[in-house]
């Protein structure tokens, strides 16, 4: 007997809006407590597009193809010892930065969208965020077995679950996802569906992609293009999600252009580290920081933004600075890190002459004025063996938790400061942006886990700065730490190259 | 509104609160124009530590690789004390001259233009 075939449509509609149904006996607002309370007013869940209109069993069959391909490659990249044919052992510290940092958020993004994919009144949008879910789990799946295998031949890969959790700098991005699943479910959806996947996310992916690429990690490349069309579908979500809000009602325009302003300037402060892997960590360069922004946020962004127009929506808030940063960020970033390299758990390095040469070229208006003199003081000191290693700790802002490396962008050369006062306390931001955050909601912030406060106030171990990074960040002090040269990492890559 | 809650009248604990740091009040301090350090440092001090102490024995310690540090003439050196103009007393504590928790003392040295004059 042939089985009877229901056709797309009817599919579509049984195994996803036909899985909704009506309250008879208990109240609606009770079984969706989660969706007024941010001011948004939805009228007609109806109204809501299905930006892709894929099936439960459909998905599986191709998230299914996809994992068969991928795992297909990680095994040929082990089997051939594909961690000999990277361009230069200093790559891999950017897959550790990926890993601690990067990762862990993939795991918070399937945390997030299950729980929004609960909230929403809608069945559209459930189901959508339900598949997304699942796909962000795929991701760390995928990510953690691809890098596993750099885990057996390179240092601090080790502990990235327990360190994502504790080390200063990876607070910048656990705070960013906390406080986005710390609100409420539309919030969430502008924060990490639209100004992350949709606006910025391309300048972590790309950069990141064809960064592997182009020095040799097949692993990761591979990857990269399995996340892809899952990237796509996620973009698709984010937009719909914009443009359903403004067009359900005009009260929401106002409420999700502060979400817009809000998360897009989180936002760039967290791409920070994506720009200074582009311009410091990357052997083989692929573009510049500058150029990458200007590629995908000035036009593409532009374009979205010009389009978005018709529904009273304007350009991010502090959109203007942000174009003065590019010039300036990569380069506060690596000096940070660089002058902490005792407190990171990869390795940090002076950039070769050639590649302040290449610095200099992409940065003309301002690298040989504001940033070459660090890197010639960096390298005198090296060669008087003095390698610099900062000797406090840095104050932070208390949103963005980023050091505050910060400058005036009309003055680099000039620490910038803003604070406010708040129930007889102070509190310090690296910006107007995020100080403007701090001030719309501050019972939020209040509650930072500073790491550096946190060390002051005894919560991480020590008393020593070297029994912080050992006991409670677990980083194998003098084998995952300080700088390249020398490094137990260097020593391995030029053994199996025999220049040892 | 100070937070956007579903629950009324949310409120957060307050994380930094003095009380949690055992006796000490954090000061941060920032060396204006010197990017060789990348951020103000942050301190956990006595709030009766006189000036004089956090001057002549905390700071040297992270400032002094600086080749600046040593051509500093501190009686031409300018203060600002949360950002305001400020006039240290070296044997006040700090708590009796302004200097609160989380409070943030630059100062300036115009004569010294940093490493290379660039500001490091």
């Amino acid at each position: 007997m042939a089985t009877k075939k229901l056709n797309l449509k009817d599919k579509y509609r049984l195994l996803t809006r036909d899985l909704d149904w009506e309250f008879s006996y208990q109240d609606r607002k009770e079984a969706f407590p989660y969706e007024e309370f941010e001011g948004i007013k939805i009228t007609d869940w109806s109204k809501w597009e299905d930006p892709f209109r894929l099936t439960m069993d459909s998905y599986w069959k191709y998230q299914a193809e996809k994992e068969k391909k991928l795992y297909a490659i990680l095994d040929a990249f082990s089997q051939n010892n594909g961690q000999t044919n990277i361009s230069d052992p200093r790559y891999v510290n950017a897959l550790k930065i990926f890993l601690t940092g990067v990762s862990p958020l993939e795991y918070q993004a399937y945390q997030g969208f299950a729980q929004t994919g609960r909230e929403f009144g809608g069945i559209g949008a459930r189901v959508a965020c339900q598949m997304q879910s699942i796909d962000e789990l795929r991701h760390v799946q995928t990510q953690i077995h691809a890098m596993s295998h750099y885990n057996k031949f390179f240092d601090g890969f080790q502990e990235f679950s327990h360190q994502h959790d504790r080390i200063w700098y990876l607070s910048v991005p656990k705070s960013f996802f906390n406080d986005a699943r710390a609100a409420g479910p539309f919030e969430f959806m502008v924060a990490i569906g639209f100004s992350f996947e949709y606006v910025l996310t391309n300048l972590l992916f790309v950069p990141f992609m064809s960064g592997a690429a182009y020095n040799g990690d097949m692993a990761t490349v591979t990857f990269g293009f399995s996340a892809q069309s899952d990237e796509a579908r996620h973009m698709t979500l984010g937009l719909e999600v914009i443009k359903f809000l403004l067009e359900q009602h005009e009260d929401n325009v106002p409420i999700v252009q502060k979400w817009i302003d809000k998360w897009f300037w989180r936002g760039t402060r967290l791409l920070t580290i994506v720009a200074m892997m582009m311009d410091y960590m990357l052997p083989n360069k692929v573009m510049s920081w500058k150029e990458a922004w200007e590629v995908y946020f000035e036009e593409a962004g532009g374009a979205l933004f010009k389009d978005l127009a018709r529904y009273g929506i304007r350009m991010p808030k502090y959109a203007e600075t942000i174009e003065k940063e590019k010039e300036h960020i990569s380069h506060q970033a690596w000096w940070t890190f660089y002058t902490h390299g005792h407190a990171t758990g990869f390795h940090t390095w002076v950039p070769s002459d050639e590649e302040l040469d290449w610095l200099s070229e992409k940065y003309p208006d301002t690298f040989d004025k504001y940033y070459r003199p660090r890197w010639e003081m960096a390298k005198e000191m090296e060669a008087k063996g003095e390698r610099f290693y900062t000797k406090a700790l840095p104050q932070l802002c208390t949103v963005c938790q980023i050091p505050m490396l910060f400058t005036e962008m009309d003055d680099p050369t000039q620490t910038c400061y803003r604070s406010s006062d708040y129930e007889e306390n102070k509190y310090h931001f690296c910006s107007d942006g995020c100080k403007d955050i701090f001030d719309d909601e501050p019972e939020k912030y209040v509650q930072s886990w500073l790491p550096v406060h946190q060390i002051f106030q005894g919560n991480c171990g020590g008393p020593d700065v070297e029994d912080i990074l050992r006991d409670y960040y677990r980083i194998n002090v003098g084998t995952d730490n300080m700088d390249m040269k020398g490094s137990p990492d260097e020593l391995r890559w030029k053994e199996w190259k025999g220049t040892a | 509104m100070p937070v956007h809650a579903i629950t009324p009248n949310y409120s957060g604990e307050v994380k930094d609160r003095v009380e949690n740091f055992h006796g000490n009040q954090v000061v941060y301090v920032g060396w204006d124009k010197h990017l060789m350090f990348c951020a103000p440092f942050a301190f956990p001090l006595p709030p009766d530590m006189p000036f004089r102490v956090l001057l002549e024995t905390v700071m040297p310690d992270p400032f002094c690789v600086h080749p600046e540090w040593e051509k500093i003439d501190w009686s031409q050196v300018n203060w600002l004390l949360d950002g305001k103009p400020f006039m240290p007393q070296l044997d006040v504590a700090l708590q009796d001259q302004g200097v609160g928790h989380k409070s943030v003392v630059r100062f300036q040295t115009p004569e010294l233009l940093g490493f290379h004059n660039a500001g490091v």
